[in-house]
């Protein structure tokens, strides 16, 4: 792994002062990711902005559910507020790699990452959640942009993320046997101003599935998807499943996550 | 270079680092203990898992740097006035390793997993928190014997 300078700033401000001053910084939070790709040569910054220092975690309730983007998976699947408040996304948290993994990745490095089949990107665009910076508020619907990118400018910190409260919501993953990532997982919540469905691990990006939201309009139930077919338009084939596979696993996962939506 | 310092299974150590030094080859080339294990270079294996301020972590996926003041406990931690651990001791009754490898870091996994769960863990439960453990010999039967068993003794 390349050797780089690292630095640990106490605030917010001071972690956008420094990745302006080092045009090739990255920033870490639970480095669940970033020492991966690191080790693997994929990723060489010149100097590490450890986000550790912020405090920036911990979760709040009120007419929405807020949770602070260093707050890591095993702190959000414990958390009674989000237990009461969205089940399933503490479901989804309590599912993400290993226990080990979960003690270190945050919910903030995961959407800011945007792996392709990571699972809190559908949650978040499944239940129309709105993503706080430093510097503004971006609807979900227009932060996920593709493939491991988003809406954050350069040197722009994720800071939360803002959950409405839907009246059911609910995810299932058919996670890969080896890697646990997902190779299909759909979140689908009924909002009381209708129903969401986002899938991830399709192979290009978290997307919402027109389909699946079309039929679920007609009622929010199971039954509703029966024999609803998704194109293969956002759907990628490769070494663990064709195009065509991963398309029928989305009108699968949807209606076990629709069964299993509370 | 940056000077850190930890405390490491109730001791004090100190050195210096590069920012790319990894938690696991601070523990294992300047403190000395070689009992954590690397097992990938992928941070899928487990072999490395550690306990840092009281929660399983994998070292291997941690910088070394930003643990300054942390308390680690490691396998050589574990036992105490010359008695095994009950988890440690558990994989030895139950024939819970073969070549041993994997087994520092499934022990700490076992004892993270008391910790959060409770001693009383089904089958399935033990099965599915030991997804971050890979071993390669034992075909995980026996180490699932093993965990139920140290967790009742713990
Ligand atoms: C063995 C293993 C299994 C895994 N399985 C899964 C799985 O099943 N599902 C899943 O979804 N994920 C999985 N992951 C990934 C894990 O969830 C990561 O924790 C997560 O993707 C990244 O979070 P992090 O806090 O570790 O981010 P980091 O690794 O620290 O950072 C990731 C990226 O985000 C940037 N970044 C971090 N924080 C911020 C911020 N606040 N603002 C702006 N940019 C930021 C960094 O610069 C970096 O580019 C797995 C990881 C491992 C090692
Ligand atoms: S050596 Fe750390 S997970 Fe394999
Ligand atoms: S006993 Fe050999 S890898 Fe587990």
């Amino acid at each position: 792994m390349e050797n780089f300078n690292y630095h640990r700033p106490a605030s917010v401000d001071d972690a956008v002062k420094a990745a302006k001053a080092h045009p090739e910084a990255k920033y870490m939070s639970g480095g669940q990711t970033l020492i991966p790709a690191m080790k693997q040569g994929l990723a060489a910054p010149s100097d590490i902005i450890d986000l550790g220092a912020l405090k920036n975690s911990g979760v709040s309730l009120g007419s929405s559910l807020v949770i602070k983007a260093g707050t890591t998976h095993a702190e959000v699947a414990s958390n009674a507020d989000v237990k009461k408040a969205i089940p399933a996304l503490a479901g989804l948290a309590a599912n993400i790699g290993d226990p080990h993994v979960r003690h270190k990745g945050t919910i903030g490095g995961s959407i800011a990452n945007n792996d392709p089949a990571a699972d809190y990107p559908s949650a978040c665009l499944g239940l129309g959640a709105t993503i706080h910076t430093n510097a503004r508020k971006i609807a979900a619907d227009d932060f996920f942009t593709g493939l491991f990118s988003t809406a954050l400018e350069e040197g722009e910190v994720v800071t939360a993320v803002e959950f409405p409260l839907p009246k059911k919501a609910g995810y299932a993953k058919f996670p890969n046997p080896a890697s646990r990532y997902a190779m299909i997982g759909v979140f689908v919540a009924d909002t009381g101003s209708g129903a969401r469905a986002a899938v991830t691990g399709a192979g290009h990006g978290v997307f919402r599935a027109k389909e699946i939201e079309g039929a679920l309009a007609k009622g929010f139930s199971a039954a509703s998807l029966n024999g609803v077919k998704v194109g293969t338009d956002n759907v990628a084939g490769d070494l663990h499943a064709s195009a065509e596979y991963r398309a029928h696993l989305i009108t699968v996962m949807a209606k076990r996550a629709v069964d299993a939506a509370k | 270079m940056p000077a850190i310092s930890m405390k490491v299974n109730g001791q004090a150590v100190c050195g210096e680092v590069e920012g790319r030094t990894l938690l696991v080859e601070f523990i294992r080339e300047k403190i000395g203990l070689t009992g954590t294990h690397v097992g990938c270079d992928t941070s899928q294996c487990g072999a490395c898992v550690v306990l840092v301020n009281g929660k399983a972590v994998k070292s291997c996926t941690a910088l070394a740097v930003a643990h300054d003041g942390a308390e680690v406990i490691t396998v050589e931690g574990l036992a105490a006035d010359g008695k095994l651990h009950p988890m440690q001791e558990a994989f030895k009754d139950n024939h819970g390793l073969q070549c041993g490898f994997c087994t520092p870091g499934m022990v700490i996994a076992s004892i993270d997993m008391v910790n959060r769960l409770g001693k009383n863990l089904s089958e399935e439960t033990i099965r599915h928190e030991l997804e971050g453990n890979i071993c390669r010999c034992t075909g995980y039967h026996n180490i699932v014997a093993a965990v139920k068993a140290g967790a009742a003794n713990m």
